[in-house]
């Protein structure tokens, strides 16, 4: 089974987050080897070789945004984790387990793209993170892998950690570049992209912890030996947080091309209690929701892509027969009612629209018409309910909150319905 | 209005790790309500000198973020996940029984000070689900009577330093994934136990 991200946790639960222990198995020997004797140019290269694509949600080709950054400088390079969409709690495995593997793939990755200041935004409710990922910082500023002239290759690197303050949308790049620029964390309009007008109007890149926490390893061993993992489109390994009703949550790392049901009842240890299964949420709490008639779906980015949702942060939320669908679709929307920024109406005014609506269903106190005005509402959020879905908002937030609306409306119409006829839930 | 020496010398420092001091306004005002206990409008202001903003925009930046707490908040802010993973597994029955032990509604600061309840959205505990926070220090896998006894040895023994690591070892269950080595600190308020911030502390 092949591993890149979790080996040295796993080995070593003790004190896989300390400098010694990084070094003494194999940490920051990629870096020396890289500033000693290649040239920025031929890591960008290795990167793009690895078609990694970024785990932050929108699986973007790492090595196509980079490309894109402007050649003025300074440039900035930001990792943002500010982990936060429902379900998702891989990163904060890595910040807590593995910091230095993170500040390895910082300092390679800036060095690659001619940055030097480097920023780690972690979310405002990840002390222990924040704590452990400052502390490596420290050792690496101690060892002279930050820095001035950092071993000897005069590179200079500085990076500092950022605490953000309780606000999902800031996971957007643009709202987290706004956010560390002392602003309220609302996203910008695109164009211009951040690779060409970033933080302080400046090129900048912004990774995820995850997608940056592999470069280390890419540029060891070269971008194509990464490109020979796992299927076409979905390369390397993935972390996919595992919750909800199954018998062993947890992070995975895992080969993509595996079934839902070989990740579900193999990894998950299957659904507790030995109930049936119901629904589960593919990609964290933006993604449409997948049913029964999809476990045998290859467990890759484009096939779950092609059944009309998204693997997007790797967050896995599974459903057993005693949930309630309307409950639990209300539970998602309202947390995209309360995180939305305000900026956009169809977001702002659609998000709480769909919670009141869901909650009078919930209650008991909905009407025929119910279904079909959350469904008149999403599509005023999101024309066409297509997948991807269609944008009158500034940023996906929006469309987010329909996901949940259009798989109840898909899978479990009968449900709402008997919501609506019963006075309440069927299921008590 | 300025702050004691140490206050202002950290302040100086967080400016200093920004390119742009303007960055340093979300950091400052942790501090400021590490300072007061809550975000108080003497602690925005000296924020919005620090930073050459207007009281108007860093009262706009304080506004946009939930954990900028401008109402008074309890020494002890217990915040209960309630979103779809740890809803699943019961984090609103948790939610009922924090709130029922202390007598302090979802949303509330009870009148001695003593604990505010909130219901949080996702905290990335989805794993260990249920989950919650005492100022933000995180327990994973916990029940409804681990939430009362949580809240009545708080209230009992009133640490001054509330760490995490013994917070689960007492009242919480399974964990998302294995958390490694017990940390000495902790927080020393209802703002995030970090370091650059002055609100880690060491406890005992």
């Amino acid at each position: 089974m092949t591993q890149i991200l979790t080996t040295r946790m796993e080995a070593h639960p003790s004190d896989s987050h300390t400098l010694g222990r990084y070094e003494d198995t194999g940490g920051y020997a990629v870096l020396r080897t890289a500033l000693a004797g290649m040239q920025p140019d031929a890591i960008v290269a290795e990167v793009k070789a690895s078609n990694l694509r970024g785990r932050g949600g929108a699986n973007f080709p790492c090595g196509v945004k980079w490309g894109f950054l402007a050649p003025s400088r300074p440039r900035y390079l930001v990792i943002n984790g500010d982990e936060s969409e429902p379900g998702t709690f891989k990163d904060r495995q890595l910040l807590e387990r593995d910091p230095h593997q993170l500040i390895e793939g910082i300092i390679l990755s800036a060095y690659a793209l001619g940055v030097h200041h480097a920023f780690i935004y972690i979310r405002g409710e990840y002390p222990r993170p924040a704590r452990r990922v400052q502390r490596a910082v420290e050792e690496a500023y101690g060892a002279g892998y930050l820095g001035r002239d950092i071993l000897g290759s005069g590179f200079d690197l500085e990076v500092t950690v950022h605490l953000g303050a309780g606000a999902y949308i800031c996971g957007e790049e643009t709202a987290l570049l706004n956010s560390l620029e002392g602003r309220r964390g609302e996203p910008r309009i695109k164009p211009p992209f951040p690779a060409v007008e970033g933080l302080y109007a400046k090129p900048t890149i912004v990774n995820n912890v995850e997608t940056i926490s592999n470069i280390p390893w890419i540029v060891g061993n070269g971008g194509a030996a990464y490109d020979a993992i796992g299927p076409e489109g979905s390369r390397g390994t993935r972390m996919f947080s595992l919750s909800g009703h199954v018998n062993q949550p947890g992070n995975y790392e895992v080969v993509m091309g595996m079934t839902w049901r070989d990740f579900i009842y193999g990894y998950g240890g299957g659904i507790r209690h030995g109930n049936a299964l119901k629904a589960w949420i593919p990609g964290g709490a933006s993604a449409p929701w997948f049913v029964e008639e999809h476990l045998d779906t290859p467990l890759t980015i484009d096939d779950v892509a092609k059944n009309r949702s998204m693997l997007g942060s790797g967050a896995v939320v599974v459903m057993d027969e005693t949930t309630c669908m309307v409950k639990a679709a209300l539970r998602v929307v309202r947390f995209f009612a309360h995180e939305s920024c305000g900026q956009c109406t169809p977001c702002r005014e659609g998000a709480t629209w769909l919670q009141q609506v869901l909650t009078r269903i919930e209650a008991g106190a909905g009407r025929d018409i119910d279904l079909d005005l959350l469904l008149d509402i999403s599509d005023n959020i999101s024309p066409g309910l297509a997948w991807p879905p269609a944008m009158t908002t500034i940023c996906p937030l929006g469309p987010s909150a329909v996901s949940p609306i259009t798989s109840i409306a898909t899978y479990f119409k009968d449900e709402v319905a008997a919501h609506v006829h019963g006075g309440g839930c069927p299921l008590g | 209005m300025t702050w004691d020496r140490r206050t202002e010398d950290r302040a100086a420092a967080i400016v200093g790790r920004y390119p742009e001091k303007r960055s340093a306004v979300m950091p400052l005002l942790y501090l400021a309500m590490a300072e007061d206990g809550y975000l108080s409008e003497d602690g925005m202001r000296r924020v919005a000198q620090l930073t050459g903003l207007s009281n108007a925009q860093v009262q706009g930046v304080a506004s946009f973020y939930t954990m900028y707490k401008r109402d008074g908040v309890g020494e002890y802010l217990v915040s209960v996940c309630t979103s779809i993973s740890c809803m699943l597994l019961g984090g609103d029955d948790v939610l009922d029984a924090v709130a029922a032990e202390t007598g302090v509604a979802d949303g509330e600061t009870g009148e001695d000070g003593l604990f505010s309840v909130e219901h949080g959205e996702c905290i990335g505990a989805c794993g260990g689900a249920p989950a919650l926070q005492v100022n933000y220090e995180l327990i994973e896998g916990v029940t409804p009577d681990h939430g009362r006894a949580l809240c009545r040895w708080l209230a009992e023994n009133r640490p001054a330093v509330v760490r995490g690591d013994d917070l689960q070892e007492r009242f919480g269950g399974r964990r998302s994934f294995d958390w490694g080595p017990v940390e000495a600190g902790g927080a020393t308020g209802a703002v995030p136990a970090f370091g650059p911030l002055g609100t880690a502390g060491e406890g005992s």
